[in-house]
């Protein structure tokens, strides 16, 4: 155990410190829930690209940096220090590129991760439908084969970022006589096809974070088909894999709100001390995110080391969801009164981020899988208990 | 970086493990408590041969030479099986406070005999208003101020204190300190009591870490076997997200306790603060396994023959030991809310 950088790592961090402080956009990028601002984070996108800094842990020949783990977690903590923006295109880079140097055919990798990485091509994800959410397994709509060519119909929904968004992955059933996770199939549809419609559906902020697609006879390439056909279950549980496992949320995030949130008391300790349980809940902040930050290192030298990601990753989406959560209403216990203010309302006077933060963490407990079913995944699979 | 064991630290935490698994059974610990010392002299040798009581000790004195960060698996496998003996507080408290003194015939020949078995030390600190195996004990290693004594054992100066927890033997000790008996004092002592507050605490860090998993396991095996309404009741969601839930605490408080091992051993800068986060996160997860354990044992739970309240009494009662929750918080408190602390991204492992 060596609980210390590498000179070559303090360097590294060195270097994207630097990068960052010269590029990061001195004036926040607008929400990339409205048009506008999905073109300003797109735009960011090939900023970071061009700084080789777009995905760190790709390969160089893909415009990456070839990192291991801990060099991508360094970034991530400097990434985050520097209040650099959010990335538009996560579900593409952490999530479809993973899955696609696994499933994808070298035709397929060559097509769509250059564009991936520059933010030309953004994806969104298209799992979940109205009658299967929790229960994935229930997915209706269809893909039939016809010739070379996949004809879905039917509906996807809550897909994020799909109201602006270029492409979509998810899964849909091939074989019609199929049940449950059999016959189902990984296939990637651009969203411009004729015959989808996006019906943007707005969020607790009022913007259009995520929507619903409709199918009509859309016809896809058979190329577009990642992994073989009926194995669309195993495909996308490699995606669900890297989602609740470390790629979703590195640690650096829930560090800067816990610093944050410290400031925040620290600003305000007269008036909030007057609530106890103030205190309490700001050093549960550090510790619980240094907790995380703490654990996933273990983890990542575990698993550069040929370990694997086990039944234990469920124990993290329910972590750092849950802590989000924590932090956010401890931040609206210190504003008091102020706290329902929207960010532009004139006496918000530069605090009303934590309201946007404090509704979004609402559904930190939901998406990648509700915290109620991780619980059921952790007892079940990491503990044995009886179905 | 390399936040992981080493092969050998593992494969001894193993061999470790089986040992105490079938030689500490919940058998020969409810046995122990109906003799006058709750202690097995057989089982202390056996310890002593297997080098786990002179692990911390130079290996000038015969012990091991080893540290926190090899030690603390092996402490979390005392704390799995409620090792009734004092072993925790030898290695990580006794040995480590003699060895930083320096060299004299006195720290020399007590390090030596701790090592060979041939005498045992217990040890006093202020924190703790008791002192834990007093009675077993040739000698204390006792605090007065800033001053380390180390004082003779004499019966008729300890008093028995009865704990929750009937593998505590905890004594209150009446003794005035005297010249010829102090080894360290002024900010030198006070430098070696804070480390031991340290090194206690990360013992008992540890320790919860293997009651709260024992306390998972007989919970996961009792709620399997256990049937109602026709089904096992770990088969309930309830059920299941009682267990789940300690899973979580559990599994976020090892990377603290073994990041506080590590700093300890390297003597870092904030080694204090990291145990401290250690022990608030650790105990917690004991405490939370013994509740939700004695709750999904049903009426079972709340009996003395089951054997759940072995463990759940060893976490309520190490809780308060070696700095309570209190000065733990407001170490934490300290470092945190202090101006320009050093929070926030990219500074978890700062030198
Ligand atoms: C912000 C946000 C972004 C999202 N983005 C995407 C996206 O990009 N693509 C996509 O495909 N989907 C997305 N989703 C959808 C998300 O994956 C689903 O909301 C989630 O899987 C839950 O499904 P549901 O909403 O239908 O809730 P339901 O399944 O109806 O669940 C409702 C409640 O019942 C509980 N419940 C259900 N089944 C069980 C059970 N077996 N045991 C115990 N409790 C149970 C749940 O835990 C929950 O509390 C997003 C959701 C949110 C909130």
């Amino acid at each position: 155990m060596e609980l210390a950088y590498t000179e070559e790592q303090q360097a590294f961090r060195l270097q994207i410190r630097n990068w960052l402080k010269n590029h990061v956009p001195k004036k926040p990028l607008k929400s990339f829930d409205t048009e506008a601002g999905f073109a300003q984070h797109r735009k960011w996108e090939a900023t970071l690209n061009k700084g080789r800094w777009g995905m760190v842990t790709w390969p160089e020949e893909l415009g990456g940096r070839g990192c291991d783990l801990i060099e991508w977690l360094i970034f991530e903590e400097e990434y985050y220090r520097a209040g650099s923006p959010a990335r538009v295109n996560q579900n593409g880079i952490f999530l479809l590129g993973p899955t696609l140097m696994e499933y994808g055919t070298e035709e397929q990798k060559k097509r769509i991760l250059p564009k991936m990485a520059t933010g030309e091509e953004v994806w969104a994800q298209a799992w979940s439908e109205p009658n299967a959410g929790s229960d994935m397994a229930a997915i209706r709509a269809r893909a039939d084969r016809d010739g070379d060519h996949y004809v879905i119909n039917g509906q996807k929904t809550w897909s994020t970022r799909a109201v602006y968004a270029d492409w979509s992955f998810g899964m849909f059933r091939t074989d019609p006589n199929s049940e449950r996770h059999h016959g189902l199939t990984f296939i990637l549809v651009p969203l411009n096809a004729e015959g989808i419609t996006v019906r943007p559906i707005p969020q607790l902020d009022g913007l259009p974070g995520f929507a619903e697609i409709f199918f009509d006879n859309v016809r896809v390439p058979v190329e577009n088909r990642l992994g073989d056909e009926g194995a669309g279950w195993k495909v996308a549980m490699a995606t669900a894999g890297f989602e609740r496992g470390l790629m979703l949320r590195s640690p650096a995030r829930f560090q800067e709100t816990a610093r944050r949130l410290v400031e925040l008391y620290r600003e305000n300790q007269e008036s909030a001390d007057r609530d106890p349980m103030v205190r309490e809940a700001v050093l549960r902040a550090w510790m619980d995110a240094e907790a995380y930050t703490l654990t996933t290192y273990q983890t990542a030298c575990r698993l550069s080391k040929g370990g694997k990601i086990g039944a234990e990753s469920s124990t993290n989406k329910i972590f750092w969801s849950e802590l989000d959560q924590k932090m956010h209403a401890t931040a609206m216990s210190i504003l008091g009164a102020r706290a329902e203010l929207l960010p532009h309302a004139p006496a918000a006077q530069g605090v009303g981020h934590w309201l946007d933060g404090f509704l979004f963490s609402q559904s930190g407990t939901i998406y990648a899988g509700t915290n109620e079913i991780q619980r059921n995944i952790i007892a079940e699979r990491m503990l044995g208990m009886p179905r | 970086m390399d936040f992981t064991f080493t092969e050998d630290q593992l494969l001894f935490q193993e061999s470790v493990r089986d040992f105490l698994v079938n030689e500490v059974t919940t058998e020969s610990i409810r046995a122990l408590w109906e003799t006058k010392t709750g202690r097995s002299d057989e089982l202390w040798q056996q310890l002593v041969e297997m080098g786990l009581v002179g692990m911390t000790v130079p290996e000038a004195q015969g012990g091991l030479g080893m540290n926190a960060v090899d030690f603390v698996l092996l402490a979390q496998e005392c704390g799995y099986v409620a090792l009734p003996e004092n072993l925790v507080e030898t290695v990580l408290v006794v040995a480590p406070l003699l060895a930083a003194l320096p060299e004299s015939d006195v720290r020399n020949e007590w390090l030596q005999k701790m090592a060979a078995g041939e005498a045992r030390i217990a040890v006093g600190h202020s924190r703790n208003p008791l002192v834990s195996d007093a009675h077993t004990a040739d000698a204390w290693l006792l605090q007065h101020n800033d001053e380390v004594h180390l004082v003779k054992a004499r019966k008729k100066n300890m008093r028995r204190n009865e704990s929750v927890d009937p593998s505590r033997r905890l004594h209150s000790i009446e003794w005035a300190p005297k010249p010829a008996t102090c080894l360290a004092k002024g900010p030198a002592g006070k430098a070696l009591w804070m480390q031991a507050l340290n090194y206690g605490a990360l013992g008992v860090a540890a320790q919860s870490l293997g009651l709260a998993q024992r306390m998972i396991d007989l919970s996961v095996k009792y709620t399997s076997e256990r049937q109602q309404f026709g089904k096992p009741i770990g088969s309930f969601q309830a059920v299941k997200h009682h267990m789940a839930n300690v899973a979580v605490q559990l599994e976020y408080a090892k990377a603290p306790v073994y990041r506080a091992a590590w700093s300890l051993a390297n003597n870092h800068r904030h080694a204090g603060v990291h145990v401290s986060h250690a022990k608030i996160a650790a105990t917690e997860a004991a405490l939370l396994a013994a509740r939700n354990g004695i709750q999904v044992h049903g009426a079972m739970g709340y009996t003395w023959e089951v054997d759940m309240h072995i463990f759940a009494k060893r976490a309520w009662a190490l809780d308060g030991a070696w700095g309570d929750r209190a000065f733990h918080k407001t170490r934490v408190a300290k470092f945190v809310l202090k101006d320009n602390a050093l929070i926030g991204a990219s500074n978890t492992f700062v030198a």
